[in-house]
Parts: structure tokens; sequence; C-alpha cells
């Protein structure tokens, strides 16, 4: 009996935060209203999709990973994985067949940023979405 | 879709400002302490902005 309660206190976290995290992950923002911060998860949801909006309007590229030496290892594969934390935006433009080609212009280059940055943005939104559901912050 | 050109500053600027509020948002609790730390964090990618800048421009003269 003792060792039922304990174990449902134990997993009674990680059910809570893992649905949230999933969900801004897939859909940008929305963990936040599973937490109950709507506003935030507007802001962060709309935040996500203008700064991608933009990488894909200044023709920015997606990073494909690559290894070779530490620094094309760490751009290459963090690139990606930032894409890659865009969830469904990222998911949708490959799906489209988005291909932009890498082309030496500063407009290229800031949108291959852009679309990096959106990933970065939505990583925050979901460490914040863990740190709200798991009382860590109100 | 349409295409998007501006100049270097402008895109640096925007890009500043959508991280500054994303930084704002996530890194505080309470809208006044919020609006700060993203003002806080803008004012500090443009100092870093012109900083650099004009590290760059005497690195090159």
């Amino acid at each position: 009996m003792t060792t039922a309660v304990k174990n449902d206190i134990a997993t009674e976290p990680a059910q809570s935060w893992f649905l949230p995290v999933l969900m801004t992950w897939i859909a940008p923002g929305a963990g936040y209203f599973l937490v109950k911060s709507p506003s935030r998860g507007g802001i962060m949801a709309g935040l996500s999709v203008v700064m991608f909006a933009l990488g894909l309007m200044m023709r920015g590229t997606f990073f494909e990973p690559q290894t070779g030496d530490l620094l094309t290892t760490v751009i290459y594969c963090g690139g990606w994985a930032a894409n890659l934390a865009s969830g469904s935006l990222y998911m949708v433009a490959k799906a489209l067949g988005y291909s932009a080609p890498d082309v030496a212009n500063h407009v290229v280059d800031y949108g291959t940023k852009f679309l990096v940055g959106s990933g970065l943005v939505n990583i925050l939104a979901m460490v914040d979405v863990y740190e709200i559901a798991s009382r860590k912050k109100s | 879709m349409p295409k998007m050109s501006l100049s270097h500053f402008e895109m640096a600027i925007l890009f500043a400002l959508f991280t500054s509020i994303a930084l704002g948002i996530t890194g505080k609790t309470g809208k006044q302490e919020q609006i700060r730390y993203a003002a806080y964090c803008f004012g500090s990618f443009v100092l870093a902005l012109f900083g650099l800048g004009w590290l760059m421009y005497f690195g090159h003269h």
C-alpha cells in the first residue's frame, strides 16, 4: 500500500510535464495552453511562427547533419537539431518540398539564422513549459 | 511565398527584437519584470551590434 502511494507520487510530475513539452515541440506554443498560460503561449507561438516565416521569405537554408572536423560537426548537427526543434513548421516545410540553395548572400544567411532562431525560441518555450508544469516556476 | 530583402542592420534589429521578447517571457515572471528584461536584452543586442560593427570596420581599415 505504502509502496503504491510512493510510486504514484514519484511518477506524477513525469506524467504532467511530458505532454505539454511534447505539444510545444510539435505545435509551437501549444503546451502553454495545457499548463494554463495561454497569453505566454500565444506570444511564443507567434514569435516562433513569424521568425520561421521570415526565414523562409529570406530563402534561408535548412541544415543537414554533417560530420568532419569538430567545428563542422557542431555547426551542422547543431543547426539541424535547432531546425528540427521547430517541430511541425520544419516538417511541413520539408514535406512541401522547401529547399533553398545555400548561396553567398547576406539575406539568405540571415534567413538561415531566422530558421535556426525559430527552433531555439521553441526550445526556450519547451524548457519554460517544463518548468511551469513541474511547478518550478509560476 | 513572397521574397524578402532587408539590409543587414534591419535584419539584425528584427532578430534582436524577436529574441529579446522570447528571453523576456521565458526568463522572468511578472509582466513588469518581463518587459524590463526584454528591454535590457534588446539594448544589449543593439549595443553589441554597434560595438562589433565598429570593431569590424576598424579591423578592415
